[in-house]
């Protein structure tokens, strides 16, 4: 279990509140589709803050209008890794963003191994740093299932 | 209303070369420094200075003054302008105005060819600019309102490092502003006390700690010092939420060779994010934000020292014009105010200086103080950085004056939680998100924001505790600098 106040890897823009409901979770979607962003549906087992690329469950879903159909999509990667990290992600075209405009959690594993911190001391009192995602400890086609402790 | 521009005896510019170039001293609009009909080319910069002549002088001639001695002029003629093609090197006053209520002001539009500046040099426009022309006798006062920036100049310069954009994709964080705090006490902590309170703020929620302006390298705590343990901080902060985290390493000090030295041993710690304070100069900015450039770096700046020339309203530079130079000198983070806290700063007028750091496109915005429109030729984005005696209980009115693309600083707000540090940071994330959800549901923040916060707190006793402290402070003084087209009042709560 993680030791920080919430007790979860607190990436994303809601990870400080109780998790979203379905219903919140349409809301939040609906907003993006209203200013015009495609939504992603991305997972993966290893939610190391340097893992940038999650896996994508499909493509961005740029000719989707329609929140259901989001949620839709949600549900089924939930079906399929129910034990994985699942975040949504919002992508804007507009020229000078071109980027992820909005990022957040919507599955975690039930316990979350969290990572460990990694010193090698160096000359000059130097150290370099490794954040190890304890998650990686089995191997990759195992850390989808529960753990037991 | 315009002023007239007169006909009488000495108003116009001298056309016969002969009589314009007899030795001796003529008025600045004989010059040729006064020139109604102008109207500015497209690769012309724009300034508009707010002036207050002496006594008796008239301002037609007071702001052709101000467009002679930020350009070509000397006090008397020299026959040497002849071997030059003068006209060009002439700044062009073409249009004064009185200043609405305020008796005694006037606006003074002043055109500037683009031979005048060097490229890419902020330390070269400036010293033309704001060099000479706000000592000039004849002026009680003068202030640099705004500037416009031809499109030719401002591709001449490289502009942000890394741009709002491009760090949000670095640190991860999305669709919410970014939460910062300075370590406090500013002054007196050891290195290993310092990095306490960087991982507790971290550890707790905030995406940034930052060092303060006055801390370089004093005797209490040594810059290598503090670079260790913060970094140490930051790493174990990282660890324990999953998040990338970062503190803003000053590296401001001395000379160039020193802030190289901190800035590659911040760059060799991992560190993603450094910091300068604006007191170092233009040149030195240009110069970090080249090695930030290099470095993959974020650039900090903190504006140390601009309220001795920004804040009164008769004379300086506006911190928009600042805000315009730092933005093609390239730094990542400004600091660009409150309007709630504890720092100078009228809503609309700061909120004037957000669109500076973060359009494509400035639009002309009388009531936020923006004379002129600003094509910023798809230069990088600097995320604007509100500090200054902001807490929890803001959190409505932060959100709905600056939106998304903004690092919110809560040190006192953080650090003095009476539950501690953590507690502090958890009660401003819990707050920050809630809020930033409620909007995206449709609920209007600016009405609702108090009870979304208290509901909020429900679930969460340390915010629940930010709220009872502070819940009731605010800083509701008349701002000093505020813009002359509209009435503006500091914002109730």
């Amino acid at each position: 279990m993680m030791t920080n106040p919430v007790r979860k890897i607190t990436q994303g823009q809601f990870s400080f509140l109780p998790e979203l409901t379905d219903a919140e979770i349409s809301l939040q979607i609906e907003y993006g589709l209203n200013r015009g962003y495609a939504w992603s549906v991305e997972y993966t087992d290893d939610p190391h803050p340097r893992n940038t690329y999650w896996e994508m469950f499909g493509m961005p879903m740029f000719d989707l209008k329609d929140a259901a159909g989001v949620l839709m999509e949600l549900q089924h990667c939930r079906k399929t890794f129910p034990q994985h990290y699942i975040r949504l992600i919002a992508f804007d075209s507009t020229r000078g963003v071109e980027s992820i405009v909005m990022s957040f959690i919507v599955n975690r594993p039930l316990s979350e191994p969290g990572f460990g911190l990694i010193r090698q001391e160096a000359g000059g009192r130097t150290i370099h740093y490794t954040v190890h995602s304890y998650a990686t400890d089995r191997p990759e086609g195992e850390r989808g299932a529960p753990q037991t402790s | 209303m315009a002023i007239a521009t007169g006909a009488s005896d000495g108003a116009t510019a001298i056309t016969d070369a002969k009589r314009r170039y007899k030795a001796g001293v003529l008025k600045y609009r004989q010059m040729g420094y006064w020139e109604p009909d102008y109207v500015p080319k497209a690769t012309d910069t724009v300034c508009l200075f707010r002036i207050t002549p002496q006594e008796g002088v008239d301002p037609v001639e007071a702001a052709a003054a101000v467009a002679g001695e930020s350009s070509t002029a000397t006090w008397t003629v020299v026959w040497t302008d002849r071997l030059t093609a003068c006209d060009n090197y002439r700044a062009k006053a073409f249009k004064v105005e009185a200043v609405p209520n305020s008796p005694g002001q006037f606006f003074a539009w002043v055109a500037y060819d683009i031979i005048l500046f060097e490229e890419g040099s902020i330390a070269n426009m400036t010293a033309s600019l704001i060099g000479n022309v706000f000592s000039f006798k004849p002026l009680k006062a003068a202030r640099l309102e705004d500037i416009q920036i031809p499109a030719a100049y401002v591709k001449t310069f490289k502009g942000p490092p890394t741009g709002l954009i491009v760090e949000r994709e670095r640190l991860d964080k999305f669709g919410r502003p970014l939460l910062g705090a300075t370590t406090k006490p500013k002054l007196g902590l050891s290195g290993r006390n310092y990095g306490r309170v960087v991982y507790e703020g971290l550890k707790g929620g905030l995406d940034f700690m930052k060092d303060d302006e006055n801390i370089n390298s004093q005797p209490f705590m040594h810059w290598r010092d503090r670079f260790l343990y913060v970094m140490d901080a930051v790493n174990k902060a990282s660890a324990a939420t999953g998040e990338v985290k970062g503190s803003y390493l000053n590296v401001t000090a001395a000379t160039m060779e020193d802030m190289y030295e901190r800035a590659d041993f911040a760059r060799q710690l991992g560190s993603v994010v450094v910091m300068i304070d604006l007191v170092i100069g233009w040149t030195a900015i240009q110069s970090m934000s080249n090695w930030a450039r290099r470095n993959d770096m974020i650039l900090h700046m903190h504006r140390a020292g601009h309220g001795t020339y920004t804040r009164q309203k008769n004379h300086g530079v506006s911190f928009r014009v600042i805000a315009k130079w730092l933005r093609l000198a390239g730094v990542d983070h400004l600091h660009t105010g409150t309007a709630v806290g504890k720092l100078e700063g009228d809503p609309l007028t700061v909120q004037g200086y957000y669109n500076v750091c973060r359009d494509s496109y400035t639009r002309q915005d009388l009531p936020r103080g923006i004379f002129f429109d600003q094509d910023w030729c798809d230069i990088r984005k600097v995320m604007p950085v509100a500090s200054g005696g902001i807490h929890a209980g803001q959190m409505h009115q932060l959100l709905d004056l600056f939106g998304d693309d903004v690092v919110l600083q809560f040190g006192g707000g953080t650090i003095g939680h009476p539950a501690g540090i953590q507690a502090g940071a958890v009660a401003n994330r819990v707050a920050l998100e809630a809020m930033v959800k409620a909007r995206n549901e449709g609920h209007n923040i600016r009405v609702e924001g108090a009870e979304i916060l208290r509901k909020a707190a429900r679930g969460c006793s340390p915010l629940q505790q930010a709220l009872d402290t502070w819940g009731d402070i605010t800083f509701n003084y008349t701002p000093t600098d505020a813009s002359d087209f509209t009435p503006t009042a500091a914002v109730a709560r």
